[in-house]
């Protein structure tokens, strides 16, 4: 009864929180702090079902609400079930969900004061129910009920500055492909449900699929939650709608909206279809999509001048790390080395929540960087760290992880995903192993351009100097903000120092998803080392690399004391007697020498104008500008978009016809209807 | 216990020597240029002379310009203690692998960029801006170029790859030509020697790592130059231990550790020998240049590791 209750207990909560706002919306203040707490509450409450989920044996119970026993339909109550795959992911959607909620209350007290609040508190709360309920559902009909709930009230959140004609634009595409994933989604559910004749999850799990049928339901589960994650042909909704959401908003969006995504293929492949009916190409599509989005999403984030795009697209990358992970584990599962695939397996979902963490702490980072400055665009900031120190410091963090620096939590998960990479060859001499070495080449390059990529946004953002009076007015952020993005920076450091704690908790995971995925091997060494194989083969130990970066530091403060005080002076200047702000490097600079090597990725629209005094040498202005379009657009939507239109215009005729073709229409209609009843 | 003293003794020993090591090079570098060079223990006296002098900041500089340096020597001075350098196994050297090592030199590289970046002067844009391009396209052709050695002897950990490849029982292998040719470019961008950057030149459109620190002084200057001589010797260890590791020690005594340390300055000195006729004989690349180098590296690793997978492990 307990567990049951406390399985509800985060939904409700969430629930709760939309009543409440809708019946508060009266007074500003009590709204928001009404409903972020009881979302905070609803945070912690589903983490704590989720470790129970990850510990404790599967409970599954029914609740009696559903479609109204309509004549002709079957009664449809809502099935939950909290397995261990679902725990692992209501941690994660629950550790953000009460960080973000905490940051909200800060983010939303400094919004201005003439746009209403409800939509964004009662669409908020939607949205997180809609992800703890797709997370527990255990039978089709209330996913997708719940996966379109999350869909929707996220589409509100994109267009809750909805005066802004970008907005529009970027929420339109959302839906639409949100819809079109949906509709994928629900045509792999139909398979299984041919097959199984039931929409519960448990049937499903349980019907035999023909190999084809089995790849089709991997194809179009593949395609539906792949648009929903943002791999990389399918992401061009992502960097639109991602920045234009309020912040708070983006870091749920691109912290956990996109892991709920990953939630479904691995529930569907892995659970639902199971991973001995795979065809050995799956694997291999997975690890090939995962490569293009992990180099495509860091070159194009590379370019970026707008802070909350950056951060889109690098969402687009570590999806790919993630689906990287996930293809290493189908491939080793094919051709039967269930550890391995166990081993790819906690690599990807260890950095499912540790991009949770750094993406939410980053997004949530830009939105203070974002209140204080009033701008989104890089090149409007400068010297921040001075105005913002505590926020700097925290978005630092955010920056090591991301860039999988040791010893924090990003560095473990890519290593552990380099570890199973390395394994490759016990496949022996399959079509697949030229594979993995290049997805693990391309893995190693995005790792080095991130790093570039987070020097450029902390050096362009918080180092320098202020290049717009704004930058250099800024001012720090309230506790509640720095409170929430405190908490996943600390998470970040525990998460990179501990891995070996948090390990055998996702370890739980393919226990259940990979028959005799074993992984004692990892943590057996004690709680010091992290031994994914043997200890021969490879060993880490972040406790130990911290206390010897502790242990130098120490002695490097002594021998500071013992230094010269320090003097300041002015900048060198090469004799130039007025530095100012338009001197320094700017985002477009800092990636030009990228630009030019990658040109060919790029296809940059370059406009160079210059105005002189009436001679060549006399200049009077030069204006560079340059524009960079997603390739993906190029080449793949807008022929399609051609195609389309040239199907379309081709039936058009079909409708400019004259009364008697209408007749005619019909009259065929009925002579093909005939022909059934015959 | 024995081993670990070893451990830290040998690390120390190199941390100590690498001033040395790096004048040995400016000096085989000025014979070859019919110069005299300075005498070996100038940068002694040059990080000493550093040391005891006051530090300047610039006014807007920020507390991430005073952390870098000693980021930037420390994580070397670690990355130092994982390599082994004239005794296998090394203890520590379990606690953090080759992916670790690349992961330890990137944090160095972080922060001599964002140190660079603090000021807001336009040579240190520029020089981060080069650096972290060139390092993009040099760290994962290092970390391919280290995978294959690490695909044939089936690990990670450097002691293991070193006592693999000491015995020799992989024979001459073609994956390895391709690592080492890989690692040999690698090395020659990341410790920033000519072709790739000239580490003796202030002028200023040519800089890459010079660029990056000309706004330290004083110890923090001191700290950032000890760590790139570090660096040089550590990145000469690397490829000397990995692909040429005879005479290292596998015991704690004093002859094969004698043998060992003799064999490393040997090998030592013919590699700078090597590098110092390349910095006479070549010029510096234009800067766009580099990085078709670089993409050859990385070209070569995957080459090396694609080898190793069809005609090594089916085999």
């Amino acid at each position: 009864m307990s567990s049951t209750f406390l399985l509800l207990l985060g939904p409700a909560l969430a629930f709760t929180a939309t009543l409440v706002s809708l019946l508060l919306a009266s007074n500003r203040n009590i709204q928001n702090y009404s409903t972020n707490l009881l979302l905070v509450l609803s945070g912690v409450a589903t983490v704590i079902s989720g470790i129970m989920g990850l510990l404790a044996a599967p409970i599954a119970i029914t609740l009696p609400i559903g479609l109204p026993g309509l004549p002709g339909l079957p009664e449809l109550p809502i099935h939950l079930r909290l397995d261990a795959l679902a725990g692992f992911f209501l941690v994660v959607v629950g550790l953000l969900v009460a960080f973000v909620a905490i940051y909200s209350v800060g983010y939303i007290k400094s919004l201005q004061v003439g746009r209403s609040l409800t939509p964004l508190c009662v669409f908020m709360s939607l949205f997180i129910l809609g992800m703890q309920g797709v997370v527990l559902a255990d039978d089709s009909y209330a996913f997708m009920i719940c996966w379109e709930l999350m869909s929707v009230a996220s589409y509100f959140l994109v267009v809750y500055e909805h005066e802004k004609e970008a907005n529009h634009k970027a929420g339109f595409l959302y839906l639409l492909m949100a819809h079109l994933g949906g509709l994928l989604i629900l045509s792999s559910f139909s398979i299984l449900f041919v097959n199984g004749h039931s929409f519960e999850f448990a049937a499903m799990r349980t019907a035999v699929l023909t190999p084809f049928s089995a790849s089709m339901v991997f194809l179009l589960a593949g395609l539906g939650f792949g648009m929903k994650a943002g791999l990389m042909p399918l992401h061009v909704w992502l960097p639109e709608a991602h920045p234009v959401a309020p912040s708070n908003a983006s870091a749920l969006m691109s912290g956990i909206m996109i892991k709920v995504a990953i939630y479904g293929f691995l529930r569907v492949v892995f659970d639902l279809v199971g991973l001995e009916t795979s065809a050995w190409w799956w694997g291999g599509l997975v690890l090939a999509i995962g490569s293009s989005s992990v180099v495509g999403g860091v070159l194009f984030a590379l370019q970026q001048h707008d802070l909350k795009r950056l951060l889109a697209y690098h969402s687009v990358e570590n999806i790919g790390i993630i689906a990287i992970g996930i293809g290493l584990s189908m491939v080793f599962m094919h051709f039967g080395h269930p550890s391995l695939a166990a081993l790819g397996l906690v690599a990807a979902l260890y950095h499912t929540l540790n991009h949770a963490l750094f993406k939410g702490l980053l997004f949530m980072g830009a939105g203070a960087v974002l209140h204080a400055t009033h701008s989104s665009n890089m090149g409007d900031m400068g010297g921040l760290i001075r105005r913002m120190p505590i926020t700097a410091a925290l978005f630092l963090i955010g920056c090591l992880s991301i860039s999988a620096l040791p010893p924090f939590n990003g560095f473990v998960s890519e290593w552990l995903t380099f570890q199973a990479a390395l394994m490759a060859p016990s496949l022996e001499g399959t079509p697949l192993s030229a594979l993995i070495p290049f997805s693990a080449a391309m893995l190693a390059l995005a790792g080095a351009l991130t790093a570039t990529c987070f020097i450029k946004v902390f050096g362009i953002v918080f180092q320098g100097t202020p290049r717009k009076p704004a930058a250099a007015e800024a001012h720090e952020v309230d506790r509640w903000m720095l409170m929430g993005m405190g908490g996943p920076a600390l998470l970040c450091i525990l998460l990179g120092l501990l891995p070996v704690y948090v390990i055998p908790l996702i370890a739980m995971v393919p226990k259940i998803l990979i028959q005799n995925g074993q992984l004692e091997s990892l943590v057996q060494n004690g709680w010091l080392w992290l031994t994914p194989i043997s200890s021969e083969r490879a060993s880490y130990s972040p406790p130990i690399v911290m206390m010897a970066f502790i242990l130098a530091g120490i002695i490097a403060f002594l021998m500071y004391r013992r230094g010269k005080p320090v003097r300041r002076a002015a900048l060198w200047s090469c004799g130039h007697p007025h530095l100012n702000a338009r001197m320094q490097y700017t985002a477009t600079s800092f990636s030009q020498p990228l630009r030019h090597i990658f040109s060919d990725i790029y296809h940059p629209e370059e406009k160079n104008t210059r105005s002189d005094h009436g001679h060549h040498l006399l200049v009077k202005r030069v204006r560079y500008s340059v524009h960079i379009r997603d390739l993906v657009w190029d080449y793949l939507y807008i022929p399609i978009w051609h195609l389309m239109e040239w199907v379309v215009n081709g039936v058009g005729w079909l409708h400019k016809q004259r009364l008697q073709g209408y007749l005619t229409y019909i009259f065929v209609t009925l002579l093909v209807l005939m022909g059934f009843l015959i | 216990m024995n081993l670990w003293i070893c451990n830290i003794l040998e690390s120390i020993f190199l941390i100590g020597l690498a001033p040395l090591g790096g004048m040995a090079l400016k000096k085989m570098k000025a014979r070859l240029q019919n110069r005299r060079g300075p005498g070996f223990f100038q940068s002694y006296r040059d990080i000493a002379k550093l040391f005891s002098k006051e530090p300047i900041l610039p006014n807007q500089a920020s507390w991430i310009f005073r952390l870098a340096p000693y980021v930037i020597f420390i994580v070397t001075a670690l990355a130092v203690l994982i390599v082994p350098v004239v005794l296998i196994p090394l203890p520590l050297s379990a606690a953090a692998d080759v992916i670790t090592l690349v992961g330890l030199l990137s944090i160095a590289r972080f922060f001599t960029a964002l140190g660079a970046m603090d000021t807001g002067t336009a040579f240190g844009g520029m020089g981060s801006s080069r650096e972290m391009t060139l390092s993009a396209l040099a760290e994962p052709a290092m970390l391919m170029g280290v995978f294959v050695l690490s695909m044939a002897a089936q690990s990670t950990d450097l002691s293991t790859m070193v006592a693999v490849m000491l015995k020799g029982n992989l024979g001459l292998q073609p994956s390895l030509v391709f690592a080492l040719a890989a690692m040999l470019i690698v090395a020659t961008a990341e410790t920033g020697r000519i072709p790739v950057d000239n580490p003796a030149t202030h002028l200023e459109l040519t800089m890459v790592h010079e660029a990056m620190i000309l706004e330290y002084s004083g110890r923090y200057l001191a700290l950032i130059e000890w760590a790139n001589q570090i660096k040089l010797l550590l990145f000469a260890t690397l490829i000397i231990n990995l692909f040429f590791p005879w005479g290292i020690a596998i015991e704690v005594s004093g002859a094969s550790l004698l043998v060992g340390v003799m064999a490393w300055i040997l090998k030592l000195l013919t590699l700078f020998g090597l590098l110092a006729l390349m910095e006479t004989t070549m010029a510096k690349m234009r800067i766009f240049r580099v990085p078709e180098v670089l993409g050859l590296a990385f070209l070569l690793a995957i080459l090396g590791m694609l080898t190793h997978y069809i005609l090594e492990v089916s085999v």
